[in-house]
């Protein structure tokens, strides 16, 4: 498979490299990872045909088996976000579904055998590539700083006065006094927690999925390079064999194992930003 | 795995995504599910319903039958009543007519007798009155001695 001299260390590292295109000239930020973007719109494209093609033929009557297992997702997702989002709102089931599904998808690329896709790439000429979109810190991040970004939206809007009433609470939480000078104090160590939180939220919300996918990927590798530049003669022989069949063993039981972790990441990912959203949408002034 | 504008573009996909999703995709799946709720709802009520009038159209066909077979059986009490009744009119009137008509043949005899009566007593003096002429030729004049007849007639 991997031809030439390539040892185990360069394997790996090819595998975890990005494909990027650089939109200014050496500057490292105007950066954009190709694979990501490639495999996340298709993904999400895939996610929202699926859907749609379900909810055109949508119907009250008899559900066809497509439209009952649609259903059945997202009447799990409705249950979930109703039981833990108290406010009324149109966008965080939606938001619930969009995160599930589109991160489900995209930790299940991690289930494809890890050098499929690289391989078809160098056939149209493309030497590397990265093929699960969570294993980019970019993409995980970009999907909790969206996140944040409603969670702000929100919390500016929703809690009273508007704008203030978020600022205040900046201030007078988690330490409160009916003491205003007291108050006036306590607030230095309160907007240091609540800075600290804010910019914890997101940056949990994305590295928790990117580390468990990146471990998982790494794995997928690291089981891959049991038999890395194996010839065919290789394989023939009773050892290559057995190597082989240990490394089938290993994969199997990883994926196996896997297909939980996606899901769970995925459901995870899904319930934290609905938590964030509902604490966007709760005044704390019942305390 | 450098942070780089790979995130913002991540972001906007994000936004893109949840927009078509919460236009295009939630309303008209949970609206269909909500429907469906809504219809099965609506045919378990009517169902319930159904029985329940099934019962009632039940227990109405039980009285109703409950008052035909009295009114049967009260009908069949009236006709044998009637059928009893009419028997023992029959019955002595039957016996009435018997005795009407005992009576009038009881009375035809009797005349019948009587007048045969009459006839032989008749008999019996033109005989008396023959024998005696015959007895006495010329001697009794039937007119002279019709006193005398009569009380011998009256006598047999």
């Amino acid at each position: 498979m991997a031809s030439g001299e390539g040892g185990a260390g360069e394997y790996i590292s090819h595998h975890l490299v990005n494909h990027t295109t650089e939109l200014v000239e050496g500057n490292s930020f105007w950066t954009i990872n190709t694979d990501s973007v490639f495999y996340t719109i298709l993904l999400a494209v895939i996610y929202l045909w699926f859907f749609r093609r379900v909810a055109k033929k949508a119907s009250a009557g008899v559900p066809s088996k497509t439209q009952n297992f649609i259903e059945l997702i997202i009447g799990f997702i409705d249950q979930q976000a109703k039981d833990i989002f108290h406010g009324n709102s149109k966008v965080v089931a939606p938001l619930a579904l969009s995160i599930f599904i589109w991160v489900f998808l995209m930790n299940f690329m991690d289930l494809i055998p890890v050098d499929l896709l690289p391989w078809l790439g160098t056939l149209v000429g493309i030497d590397y590539m990265k093929v699960v979109p969570s294993t980019d810190l970019n993409i995980t991040f970009g999907m909790s700083f969206g996140v944040m970004l409603i969670v702000f939206y929100y919390s500016f809007t929703v809690k009273k006065p508007a704008v203030l009433g978020y600022l205040k609470e900046f201030a007078t939480h988690p330490f409160e006094s009916p003491n205003f000078l007291v108050q006036s104090i306590l607030a230095i160590p309160n907007i240091f927690l609540n800075i600290v939180e804010t910019i914890a939220k997101p940056v949990s919300l994305g590295l928790r999925l990117f580390g468990n996918m990146y471990a998982g990927e790494l794995i997928f590798i690291l089981i891959a390079v049991l038999t890395l530049n194996y010839g065919w003669s290789d394989v023939m022989s009773f050892s290559g064999a057995t190597m082989g069949f240990v490394q089938f063993l290993l994969a199997l039981a990883w994926a196996l194992f896997h297909i939980l972790i996606i899901t769970l990441q995925a459901y995870i990912f899904m319930m934290l930003s609905v938590v964030y959203l509902n604490m966007s949408h709760e005044t704390h002034d019942s305390h | 795995m450098n942070i780089n504008a790979t995130l913002i573009i991540q972001a906007l996909v994000f936004f893109v995504v949840i927009i078509i999703t919460m236009k295009y995709i939630w309303p008209q799946i949970l609206g269909a599910m909500e429907e469906r709720e809504k219809k099965i709802a609506d045919g378990l009520a009517a169902g319930d319903r159904a029985e329940k009038e099934l019962n009632q159209a039940k227990a109405k066909v039980d009285t109703l039958i409950t008052e035909a077979k009295e009114q049967a059986s009260h009908i069949k009490d009236q006709a044998t009543q009637m059928a009893t009744k009419i028997k023992d009119e029959a019955k002595s009137d039957a016996l009435a007519e018997k005795e009407r008509q005992l009576n009038a043949a009881k009375a035809e005899i009797e005349q019948e007798a009587n007048r045969a009566k009459e006839a032989l007593r008749q008999q019996v003096s033109a005989l008396a009155i023959a024998g005696t002429e015959q007895l006495l030729s010329k001697e009794v004049d039937a007119g002279k001695h019709a006193d005398l007849l009569d009380d011998l007639i009256k006598e047999i």
